[in-house]
């Protein structure tokens, strides 16, 4: 697969240009993402058991490490998988313009729009184009993303990244922003299937690639 | 304390003792899913998965010493921030914990130490001592603000003459317990050879005669009873670490 073809320039004229859905290396990414995040929420539940901060533990069942040192284990494994895939997407989306093209313009009035639309059932689905709810989720998760990343490192290191520590409100309320980072990457995972079942034909593009032609910007009938 | 239950009883932990190798990590309910998408193989074979989490564990280790600055100093508290009652934990009862005579009491030295005389409590209390109210993190995830005071370990390992080109230190305690820390953090300026708690004498269920309090790390790397104290080379592991935990261990 080759990376986004499409150009940036609609005056270019009509043509048999074709673009990506997903571009490999978003396809990838995706996929490790996927792999690492759920091995961190897993472990990071069964670490969270050890000593709960609200009033529920998460059945032993739904994850993973078998006991405390197995989940740390599989915690600070699986973060690096996390982090250094992370990496590798956001410098991706930045120097390939993917970020540009896919995640942008994100404004309150077109989330608005398309979120009205999605609720009435108007909202066209276009393979490898994002609607403004859609470009709202994904930003939110990369967001939230971060905000795991760096309030875990704040609680393992809270004297060595102090500094950080102190942003995020010191070590135990680092704890729960940790939590809820946690919290909001999950309801998004809800989201995100839920939406993969009720469009199904959003998966194979995920997984095997793919490209359709190329219609310059438009997603005409969500645009006024 | 309800905050110990991720501790395995002695049952749990018995059978690993015949094996030590190997340490079970997949021990319980495992989504075959993800092992399946993080080893990309479909056979569960739990060994390979250890050893590969044992991996990255030491890799972690490198990690954390490497971040580790001797320069940084863990933050210190006011004494109203003390939590009260500082919790007990251990891998046994409160009412289990060792009560050791003070006039009896000896430290013994032993590995690479210049002179390994055994010392008393009150040799101990002979040497410059510092005050510390620090912050206590537990590797099950809670924290707790104590006051410690004691003698400075740099101080103690210079006087006794040990080899602080070695690489690490290592602990015996009275309690059955052992540890090992890494000689940069044994020589870190708030790394102190506890010998009071809040003013007083450690009672029994915080270390007593001597505990090593060290902020830099977990609570589990900070042994409690000391009896002997080592200076090797050779990896000396720890209770805990033993059984699948993480050496390094800093915060």
């Amino acid at each position: 697969m080759s990376g986004e073809t499409r150009s940036t320039n609609p005056s270019t004229g009509p043509s048999a240009k074709r673009r990506a859905i997903h571009p490999f290396m978003v396809r990838l990414t995706h996929w490790i993402n996927a792999a690492a995040l759920i091995a961190m929420v897993m472990s990071g539940w069964r670490i969270y058991d050890a000593s709960p901060i609200f009033p529920f533990r998460f059945p032993g069942s739904i994850t993973l490490g078998g006991w405390l040192a197995g989940a740390l284990a599989w915690h600070f494994a699986a973060m690096w998988l996390l982090v250094l895939n992370g990496l590798i997407y956001v410098g991706y989306g930045l120097v390939s313009g993917h970020f540009r093209q896919a995640l942008l313009p994100l404004t309150p009035a077109g989330v608005w729009r398309d979120f009205r639309a999605a609720l009435a059932l108007r909202l066209p689905h276009a393979l490898g184009r994002y609607n403004a709810v859609q470009r709202l989720l994904y930003v939110g998760v990369i967001l939230l993303l971060t905000l795991a990343v760096l309030s875990g490192l704040a609680i393992w290191k809270p004297v060595q990244l102090h500094p950080l520590t102190a942003l995020l409100g010191g070590y135990d309320t680092a704890r729960i922003v940790h939590f809820l980072a946690m919290s909001g990457i999950v309801g998004f995972f809800v989201v995100h299937i839920a939406l993969v079942i009720l469009v199904p034909r959003t998966l194979p593009p995920m997984i095997v690639g793919g490209s359709v032609p190329d219609a310059g910007d438009a997603l005409p009938e969500a645009r006024p | 304390m309800t905050r110990r239950t991720e501790r395995p009883s002695l049952e749990d932990i018995r059978p690993e003792l015949a094996d030590p190798q190997r340490r079970l990590f997949l021990r319980g309910t495992l989504s075959l899913g993800a092992l399946s998408l993080l080893t990309g193989c479909d056979l569960m074979d739990g060994d390979s998965v250890d050893n590969a989490l044992m991996a990255m564990s030491r890799w972690n280790d490198r990690v954390q010493a490497w971040l580790f600055s001797r320069a940084r100093l863990a933050p210190t508290y006011p004494a109203s921030a003390i939590t009260k009652p500082f919790p007990f934990n251990a891998f046994y009862r409160q009412s289990q914990a060792p009560v050791i005579d003070g006039a009896t009491y000896r430290l013994e030295l032993s590995g690479r130490i210049a002179d390994k005389t055994p010392w008393t409590v009150e040799g101990l209390r002979g040497l410059p001592q510092e005050s510390q109210i620090t912050r206590h993190v537990c590797v099950e995830g809670w924290s707790a603000i104590g006051q410690w005071s004691g003698v400075p370990f740099a101080t103690f390992l210079k006087r006794v003459g040990a080899d602080t080109r070695a690489r690490y230190v290592g602990f015996r305690c009275a309690d059955g317990y052992y540890s090992s820390i890494d000689m940069p953090t044994a020589l870190h300026p708030q790394t102190i050879m506890a010998l009071d708690y809040g003013g007083s004498p450690l009672p029994p269920k915080y270390g007593y005669p001597m505990k090593l309090r060290i902020p830099t790390k977990l609570g589990f790397k900070n042994p409690k009873h000391i009896a002997a104290i080592f200076v090797t080379n050779d990896y000396p592991g720890g209770y805990w670490e033993d059984k699948g935990y993480n050496w390094f261990s800093g915060i």
